[in-house]
This record gives C-alpha cells, sequence and structure tokens, in this order.
C-alpha cells in the first residue's frame, strides 16, 4: 500500500530506528499509523493503558500533571523528531503522564500492544526495541533531574541550615 | 656595589650596621624574642638580636632554647615573615565621604617610610621575590608593595643551622642566599672568636659595607662560612618531592583528600605564617552618620568559609577540598600562574599547624611514595 | 574608561558613576545604567568583562556589562538581588552614585567567530553577560553565519530579556528557542533542559564557535551536548564565576585551577579548563 510504504520511509529515516534490520523495520511498519491532532486536544490521559507511542513528525505536545484546583503542571514539553510516549515498553504498560498537542500535531502512531506481543515472540526485535527506548527513557530521567535541581532558582531558596 | 670583596665584620659591627642603617632614614627591624618566639619587630639597637637563642621545630611544635655560644642568628624562622611589612596584614585602601546626593573617594595617603630588614633568610628573599611577581605584573602593580619593596634594605642571613621542618634544599630557596639582598651575613662562630663573614649584593648594599669597616676576608673565612652552610644543607631532615605538581595535578579526586581534612581543622594557621600566601579579603565600615565610608583589605586565608563564597554558598565547602586548594596552589598552580613555585621550603606551616601536617609527607603520600599510610 | 581612572595608579581605587537610569526586568533582576560623574570620554568594553561596582558603605561586586559595546556613553549592567551590595543597589534611583572599577576580564570570541556559525547557549542571568557579545554580532551581522541563541530559564515569568529574545527571534537571520524549567498551562512554549534545545537548532558543527553561560552545572550539560553534537573543546567558550574582591589577581580569590576568573577568564576557551571543570569544589 501507498500509504504503509510512506510510513516505512518516515520510519527509515526516524534516529531512533537507525541500523534496525528490515524485517524489524518492516514489523514495526505494519504496527504504524498516521496521526493528526489539533491543538489543545489531548493525545492521551496519565493512568490509561499504554497501548501507543508517537514519532512527532511536526508540532509539539506538552507533558501534564493535573492537580485538582490549580493549572496543569508542565513537566516537559516534545517537538518534531522527539518519541513521546515510553509507558507501553515497561510493566504495567501505563500511561504517566496527560499529554496535550500545543499546535496542530502530526505524528506516526504505533500500536504498541500488537508490537509487544512481537517483542516476546522475537527477542532479537525486543533487545533492539529495549535498546533504543532505555537511553529516551534515561534521557527524561536526566532531564526531570536536572529540572528537580532548579539551577536558576534564587539562592534565598536553596541557603543551607 | 663595593668595590671590596668579601669582608668579615666582629660582633660589635652588628650595632654599627644596625646604626648606620638607622642614621640613613631606615625603620630597622630585625629578630627578637617575644612572647616565646622570635619575630620581626624594631630593633632599638643589636642588642635586641636573639643571641644565644636557638628554636626547635617540628610537626606542631616550636620551642626556645639557650646555647652558650651566644650565636646571634642560630634560629631559623619564627611565625611571622617580611610580608608583614611589605604587605601589612591591614591595609586601609580608601575613604569616601558623601557629598551632595554622591560621595567621593579619598584614597589614603601613601606611607613613605623606609624599612631595613635585618637576618631575611634565603627562603624568605625567595619568597620576596615570589611576591614581587604577584604584586607587580606590569599591567597591574600594587603600588604600596611595589613602593615598599623597592626602598627596603634587605640583609641576608645564610642558614649555618637547619630548623627541624625545613627543607628549603629540595625547593632551591637556601639555606645561601644568591641574590635579593644588600647585604648577606654569614656567621662564623668557632675557635677564632664570632664574626660575620658580609658580602654586598647591590650599590646601597655596597656603600654601607663601606661604612661598615671590618677586615678583608681570606680564603679561610670563605671556607668556613662554605663549611658552615654546607652542614645545614647536610643536616636537614625534610624534603619536598621534586614531582610535586604533577603529582598533585594527578590526584586532584585522590581520596587521600579525606584523608587530610579528618586531621585539618581549617585554621588557617598555614596562611598566616606561609611567606607567600597572599589571599586577602576587603572590608566596608561606614562611620555611626553614614557620611563616611572605608575599605580596608585584610589577610585572608583559602581554608575560611566565605573565601570562595558565591551567592548562596560556598564553592568548597569542605575541608577537604580547602586543603586541596592550598596545596595545589602552593606547589602546582602557582608555576602556571607565577612561573615559579609558591612554595619556599621555610617549613612553617609544618610548625605552626596545630596537628603538624606536613606538606611534604602529604605530597609523599599522594605520590603513593608512602606505603606504609 | 574616563579620566579619572588614567589619574589614578590604585587598581583597588573606584571611580565615581551617577545612575542615568534604572529598571527592573524581573521581580529580583534590575539594570543600571551608568555614566562617569566627573569628566566624559567613551567607555569601551569587550563583550563579556565585567566592572567591580561598589555600594557606598556596602560593599563591592562584580557585574558583567550587558549594554552594547557600541553605546559609549554608559555602561549597563544587569544585577540579580542576591546579597547586600546587589539588594542595596536595587534601591538606587537616577542621579544615585556607585563607584566603578573596570572593565576587567577576558572576552566573548566576537572576532574569532567572524565567518562561522554562532550558538549561544544561556540560562537564567547568564543571558546578560552575553547580550553585548549578541549585540556585537546583530550590528555585523553579515561577517557571521548562522546565529543560534538558545536560552533556559526558571519559569516563564523569570525569562530575561524576554521582548528582545522576541525581537531577536522575529529576525530572518537570527534563530532563539527558549525554554523553562515549570510552567503551567498557559505557556506554549518549551518546557525542559537548555540542553534539549541543541538537537532541534541546526548549526554546522564542523565551522560553529559555542558561547556558554549559566549556572555552572547547566553548564556541564550544555558542554557534553555541544560535545556530543560534534563541537570540540577549542570551540566552546564559556563565562566562569568565582568569588572576586580585587579583579585584578591579588586577592586570590577567584582561582580556578591555575587560572584567575578575574584575569584570564571570565570566558574560556573550554579546552583550557577542561582538566578541572568537573572536579569536585574545586
Amino acid at each position: 500500500m501507498v500509504q504503509v510504504e510512506g510510513l516505512e520511509r518516515l520510519l527509515l529515516e526516524h534516529p531512533l530506528f537507525e541500523g534496525m534490520a528490515d524485517e524489524h523495520r518492516d514489523l514495526i511498519a505494519g504496527c504504524a499509523a498516521n496521526a493528526v491532532f489539533e491543538a489543545g486536544r489531548y493525545v492521551y490521559r496519565q493512568g490509561g493503558p499504554a497501548d501507543r507511542f508517537y514519532l512527532i513528525r511536526h508540532g509539539s505536545v506538552a507533558l501534564e500533571v493535573h492537580v485538582p484546583g490549580r493549572e496543569p503542571f508542565i513537566v516537559e514539553t516534545l517537538r518534531e523528531g522527539d518519541v513521546l510516549g515510553w509507558g507501553w515498553i515497561l510493566p504495567p504498560f501505563r500511561l504517566n503522564f496527560d499529554a496535550r498537542a500545543l499546535q496542530l500535531m502530526r505524528a506516526v502512531s504505533i500500536d504498541a500492544a500488537c508490537l509487544r506481543g512481537k517483542m516476546d515472540e522475537d527477542h532479537e526485535l525486543g533487545y533492539q526495541l529495549y535498546r533504543r527506548f532505555m537511553p529516551v527513557i534515561a534521557d527524561r530521567l536526566a532531564a526531570s533531574r536536572l529540572q528537580i535541581v532548579d539551577m536558576y532558582g534564587h539562592p534565598d531558596d536553596y541557603v543551607r541550615t | 656595589m663595593s668595590g671590596r670583596g668579601k669582608t668579615v665584620i666582629g660582633r660589635d659591627g652588628l650595632a654599627d650596621l644596625v646604626a648606620i642603617l638607622a642614621e640613613d632614614g631606615y625603620r630597622v627591624i630585625g629578630p627578637q624574642v617575644a612572647d616565646g618566639a622570635v619575630v620581626y619587630e624594631p630593633l632599638d639597637s643589636a642588642d635586641d638580636l636573639p643571641a644565644g637563642v636557638v628554636d626547635d621545630h617540628d610537626g606542631g611544635h616550636y620551642r626556645l632554647r639557650r646555647e652558650a655560644d651566644g650565636a646571634v642568628f642560630a634560629h631559623v624562622v619564627g611565625p611571622q615573615s617580611w610580608k608583614r611589612y611589605l604587605y601589612p596584614p591591614v591595609q586601609a585602601l580608601w575613604r569616601a565621604e558623601r557629598h551632595g546626593k554622591g560621595f567621593r573617594v579619598i584614597e589614603e595617603p601613601a606611607d613613605d617610610g623606609r624599612d631595613a630588614f635585618i637576618g631575611v633568610r634565603p627562603c624568605d628573599i625567595r619568597a620576596m621575590a615570589v611576591h614581587d611577581r604577584v604584586f607587580d605584573r606590569g599591567d597591574v602593580v600594587d603600588g604600596g608593595y611595589a613602593r615598599r619593596r623597592r626602598d627596603a634594605f634587605v640583609v641576608a642571613v645564610n642558614c649555618t643551622r637547619a630548623g627541624g621542618t625545613c627543607f628549603c634544599v629540595s625547593m632551591g630557596t637556601g639555606p645561601a642566599a644568591g641574590e635579593g639582598f644588600d647585604l648577606a651575613l654569614t656567621e662564623l662562630v668557632g675557635d677564632n672568636g664570632h664574626e660575620f663573614l658580609v658580602e654586598a649584593g647591590s650599590a646601597a648594599g655596597g656603600g654601607v659595607l663601606d661604612r661598615l669597616g671590618g677586615r678583608d676576608a681570606t680564603a679561610e673565612d670563605e671556607a668556613a662560612a662554605e663549611a658552615a652552610v654546607g652542614q645545614a644543607a647536610a643536616s636537614m631532615g625534610r624534603h619536598m618531592a621534586a614531582d610535586a605538581p604533577a603529582v598533585l595535578m594527578a590526584n586532584l579526586e585522590s581520596p587521600h583528600w579525606d584523608g587530610v581534612a579528618a586531621r585539618c581543622l581549617a585554621c588557617g594557621n598555614c596562611t598566616m605564617v606561609c611567606p607567600t600566601c597572599f589571599c586577602t579579603t576587603v572590608e566596608d565600615a561606614t562611620d555611626l552618620g553614614g557620611q563616611v565610608a572605608e575599605r580596608r583589605r585584610r589577610w585572608d586565608s583559602c581554608f575560611a568559609a566565605d573565601h570562595s563564597y558565591i551567592h548562596g554558598g560556598s564553592v568548597r565547602r569542605e575541608t577537604s577540598a580547602r586543603y586541596r586548594q592550598w596545596i595545589t596552589h602552593k606547589l602546582a598552580t602557582w608555576h602556571e600562574q607565577f612561573g615559579t613555585s609558591g612554595c619556599v621550603g621555610c617549613g612553617r606551616c609544618i610548625t605552626w599547624c596545630p596537628v603538624g601536617i606536613d606538606i611534604t609527607e602529604e605530597v609523599r603520600t599522594l605520590g603513593g611514595a608512602d606505603k606504609g599510610d | 574608561m574616563p579620566t579619572a581612572a588614567a589619574a589614578t595608579l590604585e587598581p583597588m581605587t573606584p571611580v565615581p558613576f551617577r545612575v542615568l537610569g534604572m529598571r527592573k526586568e524581573l521581580p529580583d533582576t534590575y539594570t543600571l545604567d551608568l555614566a562617569p560623574a566627573d569628566g566624559d570620554g567613551p567607555l569601551h568594553f569587550a563583550p563579556g568583562q565585567f566592572n567591580m561596582l561598589y555600594h557606598f558603605g556596602v560593599g563591592e561586586i562584580p557585574i558583567s556589562i550587558s549594554g552594547d559595546p557600541a553605546a559609549t556613553d554608559r555602561l549597563t549592567h544587569t544585577i540579580r538581588s542576591v546579597g547586600a551590595v546587589s539588594r542595596g543597589m536595587g534601591t538606587l534611583k537616577a542621579g544615585d552614585m556607585v563607584g566603578v572599577r573596570g572593565p576587567f576580564g577576558s572576552a566573548w570570541p566576537v572576532d574569532e567567530a567572524r565567518g562561522r556559525d554562532v550558538v549561544i547557549v544561556c540560562g537564567g542571568i547568564g543571558l546578560a553577560p552575553l547580550r553585548p557579545a549578541i549585540y556585537h554580532i546583530l550590528a555585523n551581522r553579515p561577517s557571521y553565519g548562522r546565529l543560534v541563541i538558545l536560552y533556559g530559564a526558571r519559569s516563564p515569568r523569570d525569562i530575561l530579556f524576554r521582548r528582545e529574545l522576541e525581537r531577536w527571534g522575529g529576525r530572518l537571520d537570527t534563530y532563539v528557542d527558549a525554554t523553562v524549567d515549570r510552567a503551567t498551562g498557559e505557556w506554549s512554549g518549551n518546557v525542559g533542559v537548555v540542553t534539549n534545545l541543541i538537537r532541534h537548532s541546526g548549526f554546522d558543527p564542523v565551522d560553529t564557535i559555542a558561547m556558554v553561560c549559566g549556572p555552572e552545572t547547566m553548564m556541564q550539560y550544555t558542554v557534553e551536548a555541544l560535545r556530543d553534537r560534534g563541537l570540540d573543546n577549542t570551540r566552546i567558550y564559556l563565562s566562569m564565576e568565582r568569588n572576586m574582591k580585587c579583579a585584578v589577581g591579588f586577592c586570590g580569590r577567584c582561582q580556578f585551577g591555575g587560572a584567575f576568573v578575574c584575569r584570564d577568564g571570565p570566558v574560556f576557551r573550554f579546552d583550557r579548563i577542561a582538566p578541572i571543570f568537573r572536579v569536585w569544589e574545586f
């Protein structure tokens, strides 16, 4: 199909899948579909099952935590070229944040439930995907820690007691 | 420079030297005993000099005792150094007075007194040369230091006895002064009596020497002086490893710094007694009416918590980091900054450390030579 | 510096300057424009240099010059209120006086960067010392390749020189991207660390000069991200901060290894300090 060929090309071009075997890329392409989200729309909500991830092609998305009575707290934004969603790869396969499109967002959506099944059967595929997602997770963790450090904060807030 | 070669003066010649320098308008400063230590203070006469006083040094240990031979310069170095006079502990920088909506800055009048230093040890002469590089950079000069230094008359005394913590031989700074003095004395105490071999190192020194009288030195006098200095060199118990800079910079993250910190009290004694440590802070003060503000510069220490303070906290919070800063600066990074070591081997930091931390031993330990540690 | 500075040989003596104007930039940050109280003469400085500013009776602090190097009739400093002096200076009004010594220190490599792409990465108040370099590059825009300005702040309301960043970003010849550590729903910009901006900005790593200024931790991660993008240590410059009392190498406090930050810095080519940059508490 023309559309699948297009998605294959997109996957091929994405750094996340660089150097991956063709058969595995074909498998992933088989789980892929195009997705579009209007500005302000939620791509997903926290707490639900993490059954997909997205390769952002255009636009940006905010990962938010909702605190009742407050404005949504944005912990991170992602944009073109970034991977949205890693909850699908680690048990308990749950969505950890709300994801809201900040502008019109176009993405390749990948059905992870389908992929997880294939990873159980083909451990090489599983290894390849873990190898590629672990750095994404580690990067986010490191960034979050730096944000917690609050390096631009006023020294008065951090005087040793 | 004097046309004369080396000269020998008698014990009384010291009194003449002090008198001549005083007559020439110098405040004459020399070693004398006060509060159980040899200190450098203005001399009323040569009688103030510590004749017969010997100082015993070890890590965290300093005691004076008497020797019968009456040698004037048998002691080595006390807790002070000459930086006390060339770069005083507190220096007024300027005053500012309120004036309308603003203020006027009034520079402190420069003092123009001249000091003669008697009994400057070779290590301390090197320390002055080190400070010359610190305070006179060509583009920026500390005017007060430069003037005091230029006008100072330096009477060196070559060491004929090694102190218990001395290591000048390994630093190449002693026990004989090669340069940097107006006059250099070597004390000769022996069967022939009590004399001093005197050498002029400058025109000013030569002029004073001409007025001192004395007799021409013989080959025997020079041999005796050489032997006395050589004896001091031979009996020196400590030495600094030649590769200290490389050892320190290769071990910036060694666990040994924690070992030093377990003993170091971060008291800063080593920096106060060191003849080359030059860190300062500034203090601002106003009168009660807030009309006059003063700015003073005061000796400070890299062991003080606020030495490295930047908005909110100190860069070097741990004693280990402060000790590392001190020793790496003194022995390693000083070369990068000023083309010389900041250590002159005087041993004061060892003697006056309340817990006896030994700079030479720390380098050896870091270098792995001391396997027993 | 005006003639008053040349008249004194004492490097520790400040020259009186008048406050021309005071602008509040952020709740804890303000900008002072200063002109010599006596004498005139152009005030020259190189982007990246700093002055020692004296507040009557309180003390003296090192502050980078944040103004346009081409504007030689004034000295502009952007100051965050973090201590007794900086808080005190925050109460000054036009016509009041401060003491000035300087300018001191090394400069951003705006000449070496000619003909190359320039990536400026800054965080928090770190934009202030880089603003003179940005002014200089924009005033000589054809001499430079791509200009990328990446800025990180604590939150949207802590973004320094926000209108100016937006104006620069509006230029076709300048890429500006900003991010904050924390934000709420009204913010439509980036949230995340400033290093994340690097991979999204296009520049030619082979022929780029990077200038970095911000909290030391931010600079550590930024240097790594730039190196990951292919910049070597000789193409990365950063501005260091240490305690300073004299600014002329006499007080010994600003030592960073063999360097005096006041004389050899504050701007360092990274290869000069790379061996000690990440040594704890050095």
